[in-house]
């Protein structure tokens, strides 16, 4: 018996009122709604606090970059403890580029301790698409062993080496998913080894390709693992046919299908913006309407100021539920 | 002698050769090590280092999970990921790191689908690296069962699920 026939773990049998407000929140079956937030390079936390006042009005949750793109900045764990303190809902992102074992446990407990509940963990872009390309790369763990980890510290109260803690750590645990790159046939196969792993949430890379996501979700559908995890779809703004030649050639991993830089490249000049934020919201009522979905994850690169605006008009405030079968199902598990 | 590319490309004949290897080295070890430890280890890691290397780039992590690869090594990866691929995989099927290479992950996943015994462990989650077992030969930790041996913490999920699997 592999983990892929397993029958139902974790999920539902975890405490009912867990400590992640965003827990709660995609548990009570809303479509939840997550932002990034662009850590500042700047050592005044009101750069934090900007940034995330133009989010937290319709978020459940800010994810706070670790070193995105493998690019100096302040550090994850700073910004969601910034975050913590004045009542956000912060979601710490842990990359396995910059860290070993030692210095990640140590930070997971850290995190917990100033009072931040979801982890994200992530693989971690190569230092060589960054700012500091000639610095050590050191990928001690892979995202799998990160998550597995971080599930070792929380269930079984215990580090890796298999040390007691005096108390263990209460986490939500995210992953990524990215199914628009090769072999995107396997990619549900990498899912469900995350949520072996322990993860508990997923958000995705990029969503531009609606039906390549669809194809994605079919296969995940049909080995039940949107049963088993809770997915937030990525979606983000583009704002002219540049930024997005630009982010498809040179940020890893982000597919971009030639009919939405051609829609753009088409626009008058000045309302590149409008459409790109246009085709942002058409992507999130597309992505709604597929079983398995539970929300959704904006990422717009210094353009945090468009998050609301986008959300207000994919019309998920006020809140609905999450579509499908699913979401009535979390509503029922609630109501028992 | 036919390209390391070729053999890669050929994986269920690695796995026959691998298969067969493991039997005659079961057999010979014991025997080997009684005679001198050091000279036998020597010896295989020496060995290692000229086969392994010259047909999947060996890193020599010490800690050997070809066949749960698709005889295509890992430690390659430039993120040394154990379980792979990760999402920058380039939509030619390129490395995100290296541009003009392969990712060997992807090649593992569609390798893996051509092996007969080991299709499938692919999916097996990997546990981390024991990064003191570099430099030492594979093949005796794994006939000491060394490489088998994850931190105890880890381990202590492991047993759990066996808990409520064989419930």
């Amino acid at each position: 018996m592999t983990y892929l026939n397993r029958p139902l773990p974790d999920r539902y049998q975890r405490p009912l009122y867990p400590n992640s407000r965003l827990e709660r929140v995609l548990r009570s079956g809303r479509f939840a709604v997550t932002a990034e937030l662009n850590a500042p390079d700047s050592a005044d936390p009101e750069d934090v606090y900007r940034n995330a006042l133009a989010l937290a009005e319709v978020c459940d949750g800010i994810n706070a970059t670790d070193g995105s793109g493998a690019n100096c900045h302040m550090s994850s764990i700073g910004c969601c403890a910034l975050l913590a303190r004045a009542g956000y809902e912060p979601i710490l992102q842990v990359s396995c580029r910059d860290r070993n074992r030692i210095a990640i446990q140590g930070d997971l407990l850290g995190a917990a301790a100033l009072g931040i509940q979801n982890v994200l963990c992530l693989t971690g872009d190569d230092v060589s698409v960054g700012d500091h390309p000639e610095a050590k790369r050191v990928f001690d763990f892979d995202a799998l062993h990160l998550l597995r980890t971080a599930k070792i510290m929380r269930d079984r109260g215990v580090f890796l080496s298999g040390r007691k803690l005096t108390t263990a750590p209460r986490f939500f645990l995210g992953a990524a998913a990215n199914p628009f790159a090769p072999p995107q046939a396997l990619r549900h196969l990498r899912l469900a080894k995350k949520i072996e792993a322990g993860a508990d949430f997923i958000q995705t890379q990029y969503c531009y390709d609606v039906p390549m996501f669809k194809a994605f979700m079919r296969r995940a559908r049909d080995l039940g693992l949107h049963e088993r995890v809770y997915i937030l779809v990525g979606v983000g703004p583009l704002r002219s046919e540049r930024a997005a030649e630009f982010m498809r050639t040179r940020v890893p991993g982000v597919h971009i299908p030639d009919a939405v830089v051609d829609r753009l490249a088409k626009t008058p000049k000045k309302q590149k913006r409008a459409e790109g934020i246009q085709i942002c919201v058409e992507i999130i009522e597309e992505a709604r309407q597929i079983e398995g979905v539970h929300g959704v994850h904006v990422m717009a690169y210094r353009q945090e100021e468009t998050v609301a605006e986008i959300i207000q008009r994919a019309g998920i405030l006020p809140r609905a539920s999450a579509g499908g079968r699913q979401g009535a199902r979390s509503r029922a598990r609630l109501q028992e | 002698m036919p390209g390391s590319e070729w053999l890669k490309n050929h994986p269920r004949l690695l796995e026959t050769i691998y298969r067969a290897s493991q039997s005659v080295l079961r057999l010979l070890y014991p025997l080997l090590k009684r005679i001198g430890p050091g000279w036998t280890a020597r010896v295989f890691v020496w060995s290692e280092e000229v086969s392994k290397g010259y047909i999947f780039n060996c890193q020599m992590c010490g800690q050997c999970i070809l066949h749960s690869t698709g005889m295509t090594c890992p430690m390659n990866c430039p993120k040394n990921l154990r379980n792979g691929p990760c999402g920058g995989v380039r939509q030619n099927g390129h490395c995100e790191v290296i541009p003009e290479m392969p990712c060997v992950w992807v090649q593992a996943w569609q390798r893996d689908a051509q092996l007969g015994q080991y299709s499938g462990e692919i999916q097996l989650l990997q546990p981390p690296v024991n990064r003191t077992l570099q430099n030492s030969s594979a093949w005796i930790n794994l006939l000491e069962g060394v490489d088998a041996q994850p931190a105890s913490g880890w381990a202590s999920i492991e047993l759990e699920e066996m808990d409520s699997a064989s419930v």
